[in-house]
């Protein structure tokens, strides 16, 4: 018993002198506080990975800590508040409902550098910055129309929020330039991650005659279910090839790495300012996995489609575009603005299913 | 003894907790000192402590009255959800309406809300015998359920691009802070402590909180004395109710200022094992209502400071309970031992 | 295999994890203890049952790890509410608050790795069978397991010695331990019998619903199997009948879905719930039912004067 204790108090004295040690005045400390868990296997996994490959590229010059699990409310606010007493020169809260919070405590940190992910709210020291998934969806969309047989995809989505109802109209439009009558069957699971109920929905939708699943969930259990039953499926925030070799077609992969590690560059070199991005495939931030499972001609026009929005050619909410009533919303040649995007609760023409209220 | 055997319980939890901190590469006390001592060195930080320590404190003493007059309600989350969409009807659904009544209105609100909501167990258990454990249970999901529903529908912000909250509430609508300069926390620790000292000597001081205890105790004897068993269930679970509901409104009137689709990371459940670690007395659950936030507070730290994941701290929580609850149990069993059959009614339904 | 065929295989995955952590809870109920943690004790049975088969490559194995983690689980639950006599209810929630950590920490090494699947064992000729061929003789092991275990259970209970004393011990005992019956060694085995259930629930979840560890993936299963029983009034056959037509609502919900039809899904979420509780009310007017099927002791320690 003695030898532990004395064994214990020798190991804590040795790592409080190291942790000492770290904390040496040249280094940035960079910080993340997160929703779910680390491993979820979607959002916050690769946020997560986004951290390493930004403290992969600094090395020495970084340190990086983070909070994972943290419930969205008032519980979020202490946890963003210790970030900042620990000396974290710039913090990252990386979901929606940490938006408040983060202005919250910034308001009491001038000196503190923020960035909040998916909100819409900024402040002198706090930046709003997400990701045009929908770019992604619309290239997914194009894909399903040429490859699927039954000319009926399936979505499985979590909640009735702008971003997810953004990829269903993105990925809707996408597939309407390939076939004007292709439909769409979408399931709302109000889960983002419970892959029992994932893999019912993708059940659900192939035993109702979709040939093709796309998810806004975050586990590769549709991919399971997907490749089980022989039909084709897309990966959700990270390249989920492993679940399904032979199923997954493509996947929309979150790679925060390079926004990270131009946003603590900023930092280092006293360039960080306030903004409010939204970043997308031309900007590295939104990429896609190897195309694979498909003919070459498909191949090749998903590359064409990816090539021209990164070259600006092409934005998915181009008109002319009319609401799902038929009203029209945008005449011919008028290009979405972002403010609309951002805020999007309804569908496009062509989706086959009532927006939850 | 009495005040001894938490202690002993944490010390072993501390033990266990030192050497899984160990398997993880972690320093333990390094992990030890991050978890326990850092929380509350410094002033904000105690702020978050009582932020977090309020409703378990309030919901911990209401359901003292519950647990020793054996109504099983482990229902708390739900009342308290509901009390906290009561309290919220006014800043929401009329955000016009400001004035210095507002508060104290949202507060009424709110705890008639818990007490509403706790009165359907209390009902269905003096009306058609029903188990009281499950129906609370039950209505736990469906609470959470209907917040969910109604903050993605009806209640939604116009102004809020169509994201799951409300709207944020007029600085009317807020309960302040103590001391603004130094933290966040505010008034609404002070009214948890003082319904807690309340509900104490509610129980101690008067002849309900005898009847309680003697139904609790032993059902036959109170009949024999004439103490009303269904007007008891109702009391108990009014007064557990009436907590419940005012920790909702406080936690979303005073730490959140909106409503969101979850508005409890599981407090109502949590307060049950303040409850009993506080050994059924309000007094106990201030104590063990402090005591728990600084275990959720210091799993925030702890992996801030040493990179300790959640998971290993949310482990370490659950040895500190099972370690307490067991010394607990053992002190007290032999407290019973010694006093025959008629001790406290710890540990039985 | 038709789409009705392939609904009801869907139901019957989406129901088994349910039905087998029930009639295990079931089982400790009718004991006369209540334990909250099934949650706890299904997750680490999950992650159990997967680390066991990723290391070993063998999903049987893994079945088998879910089982002894489970009950592993629940011999700690045991120990703090029969021989230390703690709150049963207190004592569950703290398991289940650390069945989720713990089964987090073991889970780290195995998330994101690709599962064997247990797989399908088909009886031939009877699995051809139109409509119900597939469902009851085309499935994973654990579904037969499941079968098994309701009736097993329905006939230990109700047809043998032992299972007339467990009922005993659960309706009163203090006239069960004074009959000589060792009342904490029978509510021992309860226990771990139902922690074994929860485990090979979790099992079912990694191994066969969806072979993959993801953190916490039990998703509130184990506090559904707690509604099942009380809506089953403490049956086995109706602990069954629940679990289908828990299973059956939750994927007809997304069948509906599918099919363009627009119902909020949390009410619908929320019916098994609003049903326990009805259920409740109503057995609990039948007056006699009540006294034969509710264990009266439920929740109640039990301390043997010495």
């Amino acid at each position: 018993m003695k030898k532990l204790v004395m064994g214990l108090a020798g190991a804590a004295t040795l790592a409080l002198a190291m942790a000492g040690s770290a904390q040496a005045a040249d280094k940035t400390k960079v910080c993340f506080m997160h929703v779910g868990p680390i491993t979820d296997g979607g959002w916050t996994q690769a946020h997560h990975q986004g951290m390493e490959e930004m403290a992969a590229h600094f090395g020495d010059k970084v340190e990086t800590a983070y909070v994972e699990n943290v419930p969205e409310g008032p519980q979020a606010t202490a946890v963003i508040e210790r970030l900042a007493r620990q000396k974290c020169a710039l913090i990252f809260t990386t979901s929606f409902g940490f938006m408040d919070p983060t202005l919250e405590v910034a308001a009491k940190f001038p000196d503190v550098k923020f960035e909040h992910a998916t909100g819409y709210k900024t402040a002198a020291n706090v930046t709003s910055y997400n990701s045009r998934f929908y770019e992604g969806r619309y290239i997914l969309g194009q894909i399903a129309a040429k490859v699927s047989k039954t000319g009926v995809a399936g979505y499985i989505a979590s909640f009735p929020i702008p971003e997810v109802v953004q990829g269903i109209n993105s990925f809707v439009l996408g597939a309407q330039t390939v076939n004007p009558d292709f439909k769409l069957k979408v399931v709302w699971v109000n889960t983002w991650h419970d892959a029992g109920k994932e893999a019912d929905a993708a059940k659900v939708l192939i035993d109702q005659g979709v040939d093709i699943l796309t998810q806004h969930t975050d586990s590769t259990a549709p991919i399971q279910v997907a490749s089980e039953r022989g039909v084709y499926a897309f990966g959700q925030a990270l390249d989920m090839i492993e679940a399904g070799p032979e199923t997954q077609l493509t996947a929309i992969i979150d790679s925060w790495g390079a926004y990270y590690t131009k946003r603590v560059q900023a930092v280092m070199d006293g360039t960080w300012e306030s903004q409010s991005t939204w970043d997308g495939l031309v900007d590295g931030i939104l990429t896609m996995a190897p195309y694979t499972n498909m003919p070459d001609d498909v191949k090749a026009m998903a590359e064409a489609t990816e090539a021209a929005i990164i070259a600006g050619e092409l934005h998915p909410f181009t008109g002319p575009i009319n609401k799902q009533d038929g009203t029209p919303w945008l005449a011919d040649g008028e290009v979405a603005e972002d403010g609309p995007l951002l805020g999007m609760n309804f569908y496009v023409e062509g989706v086959d299913d009532q927006l939850p209220q | 003894m009495t005040y001894l055997s938490p202690l002993i319980g944490l010390g072993l939890a501390v033990i266990a907790g030192s050497i899984m901190f160990t398997f993880l590469g972690k320093p333990p006390l390094a992990a030890l000192y991050a978890y326990f001592i850092e929380p509350i060195s410094e002033l904000w930080s105690v702020h978050e402590l009582l932020i977090k320590a309020a409703p378990l404190i309030l919901m911990g003493a209401g359901l003292c009255v519950c647990y020793l007059s054996n109504n099983w309600n482990i229902g708390a989350e739900g009342q308290m959800v509901i009390g906290g969409m009561a309290g919220s009807i006014l800043p929401v659904m009329f955000p016009e309406v400001v004035g210095p009544f507002l508060l104290p209105a949202m507060i009424i609100m709110g705890t008639l809300g818990g007490m509403a909501y706790a009165a359907i167990p209390a009902l269905l258990k003096t009306k058609f015998k029903t188990n009281e454990i499950l129906t609370s249970l039950m209505l736990v999901y469906i609470a959470q359920l209907f917040l969910d529903w109604t903050i993605r529908g009806p209640w939604r912000n116009p102004e809020g691009l169509n994201f799951p909250e409300t709207r944020r509430f007029d600085a009317a609508a807020r309960i302040p802070e103590m001391m603004p300069m130094d933290g966040r926390a505010n008034w609404g620790f002070v009214i948890a402590i003082v319904v807690a000292i309340a509900i104490w000597v509610l129980m101690s001081r008067t002849m309900k909180g005898f009847q309680v205890k003697v139904i609790g105790a032993s059902p036959r004897a109170a009949r024999f004395a004439g103490f009303d068993d269904k007007k008891m269930v109702f009391f108990a679970f009014l007064i557990a109710g009436a907590t419940a509901g005012l920790a909702g409104i406080i936690e979303v009137s005073g730490a959140t200022g909106q409503m969101l689709p979850t508005i409890s990371p599981g407090y109502g459940f949590t307060a049950i094992i303040v409850a009993f670690l506080g050994r059924l007395n309000p007094i106990g659950a201030i104590v063990a209502g402090l005591v728990l936030a600084l275990t959720f507070l210091g799993g925030e730290n702890a992996q801030v400071v040493l990179g300790v994941p959640d998971k290993a701290a949310r482990v370490f929580q659950g040895l500190i309970l099972f370690f307490v609850l067991a010394c607990d149990t053992l002190i007290l069993y032999k407290v019973r031992l010694a006093f025959g059959a008629a001790a406290p009614a710890k540990g039985g339904a | 295999m038709g789409i009705t065929e392939a609904i009801l295989l869907t139901i019957a995955t989406a129901a088994t994890p349910l039905l087998i952590a029930a009639i295990g809870e079931l089982v400790v109920e009718r004991s006369g203890v209540l334990n909250l943690g099934v949650e706890g004790m299904m997750v680490l049975g999950a992650v159990g049952g997967f680390a066991a088969m990723s290391l070993t490559g063998n999903p049987w194995i893994g079945v088998v790890a879910a089982i002894a983690m489970g009950a592993l689980a629940a011999l700690a639950f045991g120990f703090l509410t029969l021989s230390l006599a703690a709150n049963q209810v207190a004592t569950g929630l703290s398991l289940t608050i650390l069945g989720l950590g713990l089964s987090g920490l073991l889970g780290v090494e195995f998330v994101g790795k690709a599962g064997t699947k247990l797989e399908n064992i088909s009886i031939p000729v009877l699995s051809d069978i139109p409509l119900v061929g597939p469902l009851l003789f085309g499935q994973d092991p654990i579904f037969y397991m499941s079968i098994a275990l309701v009736i097993g259970v329905s006939w230990f209970l109700f047809r043998t010695r032992p299972g007339l004393t467990l009922r005993s011990i659960g309706d009163n005992h203090v006239s069960a331990h004074a009959l000589g019956i060792p009342v904490l060694r029978y509510r021992y085995l309860a226990v771990m019998f139902g922690g074994a259930c929860a485990g090979l629930a979790g099992g079912h979840l990694s191994l066969v619903y969806t072979p993959v560890w993801i953190e916490n993936m039990s998703a509130g299963r184990g506090w559904i199997a707690l509604a099942l029983v009380v809506f089953a009034s403490w049956r086995p056959a109706r602990v069954l009948a629940g679990a289908y037509l828990f299973g059956a609502v939750s994927i007809g919900q997304l069948h509906a879905q599918a099919l363009g039809i627009a119902i909020p899904s949390q009410f619908l979420t929320a019916l098994p719930y609003v049903a326990t509780i009805v259920v409740l009310v109503l057995i609990s007017q039948n007056v006699r039912a009540t006294l034969i099927n509710t264990p009266a002791m439920l929740g109640r320690a039990f301390v043997p004067d010495r």
